[in-house]
């Protein structure tokens, strides 16, 4: 069986190897009759540009090389344009914006033509290097997990604590990633925003604010150091990975041109299932379904023995696989938007984008549909369905980001911060980005019907970028799964995610669902804690015989089932709707007075 | 006033804690142990990397000055209970006003040839986990002697990194001094299933010196056997730890002796937890009781009765549960190891080996006793309940399903319990109520007999 195992991993960091090794492997050639521009203006003179600095018939190694060489050309014609402009050279009835090539043009005509120009052996052989990269590390991956069905069932978290990978790191380290990671986001928002630095000093402020209200503003002791968070030993496995996922994150969501040999070797599977070649959101949506999958099938062996674990992880295994991932695609195929119909507002937050409105009310009967569907599951399917059963019917049993970290996160969850100073940052920065996510999508809105996007010194075009690019993409993407072996798995979830905050306040308000303590049986022994993902200190209600209902709960059951005593249950009532938690069920000192105090 | 806790486990922490919500008295917990407060029950899953030591403190290190209670690393030597004040280690004397012993207990040792040699060792305290993860470092083999609880736990640490471990178990089957015969089987079985060497009926006849003061080995009395190890855990039971105030004038027996109201002999002086024994105990219950949930009650109690609330120990009626290796247990009521007559049992056990319900029941009023389960969960209060109304078996039955605290979509035995009840008693009662919360709560909430 350990060879086995020793085989699967073995297979697997082959496959990471080659997979990240074939990056390499690409040239790039740019072409003259591949210079595909709408824009008359512009193409005129970068096609002029392009023979004049010679870059065709050239071949560059890198996506590197290739972007410098045609980004020569782009500024050059750029500066053409402005001083054609200038001298009144421009054509008569042309505005100004469509002759004047901004910096943002730069970017997408760079990328798009660095994409274009890419050749080499992966587009020779796409399918060699699928079965090299995906084919192997699946293979790897299941010759690690098959193994663990069979033994005997139980909880098995040994040595979690004793693995470079899963131990977890120093505070300071922590601290370290998070700067690190924030600064750079900012300062790289500087650049993503065309060095507009309203966006990025407003973030900025708002991090000083509310570090500021979490450390200073109740001067008290509760902020010391916090505890779980300073294991004695630094998990240099768990870093490796984490800065690989980071860089893996970075390229994906903003430098597609440099992992054209990634979407290449995808690009025949995308051909087959919607018809057209791959992008880099393909190449996510079908890496991140195999690894729910493998992974969920590991979480599968684990919690063999437990029925909720089983139901709830093939939920998220066949949510991610049919609604995220087969079903948009197969839509694409039929000349439907691509739509994810789990996917809700305000976590998809560019549901009320205009182009995304203008393309749902041109599709026809599907289209309004869509429309529809994604408005009441927003204004009815939230309240409605966490009422019953709590924000767990989304957030561990449906939701993408969710099946990621309950899958590929499982072995991390133990990393998850359970001070009391963690909790204050969560309920500052998780409100603040609903609250953002709010005030943009009214923004956009207002733009939508109004056709005026200033709205007093506010441009909502540049909100809705920096949302984006801060919250949907550095948080929830290079944080937010970057961050698993660092911070634990539910990062996003917990701290980010303004769905996860809607859902929250009516799990906490108005829902059915808590968690139950059993009597007196609590000896304190805090796994339930340690391996709650959402670093609610679990153990501080059972201690005291308190039900559980805190905002923050997904409802995964892994408290409930790794507490030795049998204490905890997940549960729905409504006849106490609202005074759940009022209890204290330890069976003690039986004096009416006393049992309610606290 | 000044109230100084010797100890700072869950029975003196829970007496400070309600000392401090009932009074704004000065509170001082003296521990030689560890500076603060950690969860002695969680000890086995930091040597299995399920958690760090960190992880086992049910309070963050700020909770102890913002609530007021004073934490002093250091060790007492000995009790003036004549001019009040404590002799600590470094010398230097603490008064009080009030004192709270709660010094828990040590491990059980009775006199084996070897039993003090490096690497012998109980597992009690935090220096009992370092001491055995400083011998783990390249162990060929553990003998853990004693088939108690704490004994398959450490059987169970030792098997999680893969090291060897042999249990000397004097009992027929494991924990059979406790446990009904069917129940211990099980547990034996799942031992052996997890590669465990039991042995059972076997007793130390000595620990082996390798000539250098540390252990090598063991002698099995009955068999002559002899086991090599380098390392052996004493698991044959705790005992109060009380023997630095042997010379005093507190009463003591095997523990602090105390009254109900966890009053010593002497003025201003008590005893909770682990250390104390109890003169009168309450029906149904030992004089000591050594776990969790009673040391903390006796916390709480000894902090009314300080705090001008005088307050009886009422420790309710007994429960308690554990987990052998992958099978959780509970228990309600009371389950003794072998059926006293006029005491019938209804007996459930699931095919796997894994799962059993028992019920215990007066055979002549039909009166439910005791609930005994492995590896399925019941709800502490319904149970609670049942039987502190002294329901009668029959009554019970057809609501059994509202005892049931599985997570959601396991499988439910209740059907099948009923079916035997009726196969064996030639009724025809039937399941009527389904597991739920809400019915949970009208249960619990209107049905209060007094």
């Amino acid at each position: 069986m350990k060879t086995l195992q020793h085989i699967g991993i073995g297979l697997f960091f082959t496959a990471l190897v080659i997979f990240t090794g074939m990056l390499g492997l690409n040239n790039y050639e740019f072409k003259a009759d591949a210079i595909s521009i709408e824009n008359v203006h512009h193409a005129d003179v970068i096609k002029q540009k392009a023979l004049e600095y010679e870059i065709y018939n050239t071949t560059y190694k890198s996506s590197f090389a290739a972007e410098s060489a045609f980004k020569n050309v782009l500024n050059s014609a750029q500066k053409t344009l402005e001083e054609n402009f200038k001298n009144g050279i421009a054509p008569e009835g042309v505005s100004e914006w469509d002759y004047r090539m901004g910096n943002g043009w730069i970017k997408g005509y760079s990328n798009s033509h660095v994409i274009a120009a890419a050749n080499g052996p992966i587009k020779k052989s796409p399918m060699q290097f699928f079965l090299l990269t995906f084919g192997l590390a699946i293979l790897g991956g299941l010759l690690f997990i098959i193994p663990k069905f069979s033994g005997i069932e139980g909880i098995k978290n040994n040595s979690i604590y004793h693995h470079a990978l899963t131990r977890g790191l120093t505070f300071r380290w922590k601290a370290l990633f998070l700067s690190a990671t924030t600064l750079g986001v900012l300062l790289y928002g500087i650049s993503y925003m065309g060095y507009n630095l309203l966006w990025p000093i407003i973030t900025a402020v708002a991090t000083l604010v509310i570090m500021a209200l979490v450390i200073y503003k109740h001067e008290d002791k509760e902020n010391r150091p916090a505890r779980s968070s300073s294991p004695d030993i630094t998990g240099w496995l768990g870093m490796i990975a984490g800065v690989y996922f980071i860089i893996f994150y970075i390229l994906l969501y903003w430098m597609p041109q440099h992992i054209t040999a990634w979407t290449d070797m995808v690009s025949p599977i995308s051909q087959a299932l919607s018809g057209n070649g791959a992008s880099q959101w393909f190449l996510y949506g079908l890496m991140y379904s195999v690894i729910v999958i493998v992974m969920g099938l590991r979480m599968l062996a684990k919690y063999r023995h437990n029925k909720y674990q089983i139901w709830r992880t093939s939920s998220v295994m066949f949510f991610q696989t049919a609604f995220a991932f087969l079903i948009p695609e197969i839509l694409v195929r039929l000349n439907q938007p691509w739509y994810d119909f789990k996917n809700i507002w305000p976590l998809d937050y560019d549901f009320f984008f205009n182009y995304n409105l203008n393309e749902l009310t041109q599709s026809g009967g599907l289209g309004i549909f869509m429309l529809v569907w994604g408005i009441l599951l927003t204004l009815i399917g939230v309240p409605l369905f966490t009422y019953f059963f709590g924000k767990r019917w989304y957030c561990s049993w449906v939701c993408g980001c969710g099946g990621l970290a309950e899958t590929m996160g499982d072995p991390y969850r133990q990393l998850s911060d359970k001070s009391l100073r963690a909790w204050k940052y969560e309920r500052y920065i998780i409100h603040g980005v609903l609250l953002f996510a709010v005030i943009m999508t009214l923004m956009v809105l207002y733009s939508y019907f109004s056709g005026n996007s200033q709205i007093l010194f506010l441009n909502s075009d540049n909100v809705r970028t920096w949302y984006g690019f801060l919250i949907g993409s550095a948080f929830a993407g290079v944080v937010g799964t970057g961050f698993y072996p660092l911070m634990g798995n539910r990062v996003w979830c917990r701290f980010g995610c303004p769905l996860a905050a809607y859902l929250g306040l009516v799990q906490k308000f108005k829902s059915r669902f808590r968690i139950t303590t059993n009597g007196g049986q609590c000896i304190s022994c805090g796994n339930c804690s340690t391996y709650c993902e959402m670093g609610i200190d679990v153990r501080w209600y059972a201690q005291r015989g308190q039900d559980i209902v805190r905002s923050s709960c997904v409802g995964c059951g892994i408290c409930s089932a790794v507490c030795p005593r049998g204490v905890l249950r997940l549960e729905n009532g409504s006849v106490d709707v609202d005074s759940r938690a009022m209890e204290l069920r330890t069976i003690h000192v039986a004096e009416g007075d006393v049992r309610l105090l606290d | 006033m000044h109230i100084a806790i010797i100890g700072n486990g869950i029975s003196g922490v829970t007496a400070a804690r309600w000392i401090r919500k009932l009074s704004d008295h000065k509170i001082t917990i003296i521990s030689s142990e560890t500076e603060h407060f950690y969860s002695r029950t969680a000890l086995m899953y930091i040597y299995m990397g399920h958690m760090r030591y960190e992880d086992t403190k049910p309070y963050e290190d700020w909770f102890w000055s913002k609530n007021r209670i004073d934490l002093l690393h250091a060790h007492v030597n000995g009790v003036d209970f004549k001019s009040k004040h404590l002799d600590l280690d470094n010398g230097s004397k603490l008064n009080y006003d009030k004192l709270i012993i709660a010094t828990g207990s040590k491990s059980n040792k009775f006199g084996w040839p070897g039993q003090d040699l490096d690497g012998v060792s109980g597992l009690y305290s935090f220096q009992d986990l370092e001491n055995m993860e400083l011998y783990s470092e390249g162990l060929k083999r553990a003998v853990v002697v004693g088939g108690g609880l704490i004994g398959l736990e450490m059987a169970e640490m030792f098997h999680s990194r893969d090291i060897p471990v042999s249990m000397i178990v004097r009992e027929t089957n494991y924990w059979d001094n406790i446990m009904p015969i069917e129940e211990a089987q099980m547990i034996g079985d799942h031992i052996i299933e997890h590669g465990i060497d039991l042995r059972l009926e076997s007793n130390l006849q000595e620990i082996i010196d390798d000539g250098h003061g540390k252990v090598s080995g063991i002698i099995v009395k009955e068999t002559g056997d002899q086991i090599e190890c380098g390392y052996v855990g004493l698991t044959a039971g705790v005992s109060p730890n009380v023997s630095f105030l042997k010379e005093t004038d507190l009463n003591i027996e095997r523990g602090i002796v105390v009254n109900e109201y966890l009053e010593s002999n002497l003025m201003d002086v008590y005893a909770i937890g682990d250390c104390s024994q109890h003169s009168n105990p309450a029906p149904g219950r030992r004089p000591i009781e050594a776990v969790w949930y009673t040391g903390r009650i006796m916390g709480e109690t000894v902090a009314h009765t300080i705090c001008d609330k005088k307050t009886k120990y009422i420790p309710g009626i007994w429960f308690n549960s554990a987990k052998f290796l992958d099978i959780e247990y509970q228990v309600y009521g009371d389950i003794p190891r072998e059926l006293p007559n006029g005491i019938s049992s209804l007996f459930w056990k699931h095919a796997d080996n894994k799962k059993s319900i028992r019920i215990n029941f007066d055979t002549s009023t039909k009166v439910v006793i005791g609930f005994n389960l492995m590896g399925v969960r019941y709800r502490h209060e319904i149970c609670d309940k049942w039987l502190a109304e002294g329901i009668h078996i029959e009554e019970m039955l057809p609501q059994l399903a509202l005892a049931n605290f599985d997570p959601e979509f396991y499988d439910c035995y209740e059907k099948e319990v009923v079916a035997l009840y009726n196969e064996q008693n030639g009724t025809s009662i039937s399941l009527n109520s389904k597991r739920g919360l809400n019915d949970v709560f009208s249960f619990l909430k209107n049905k209060i007999r007094a």
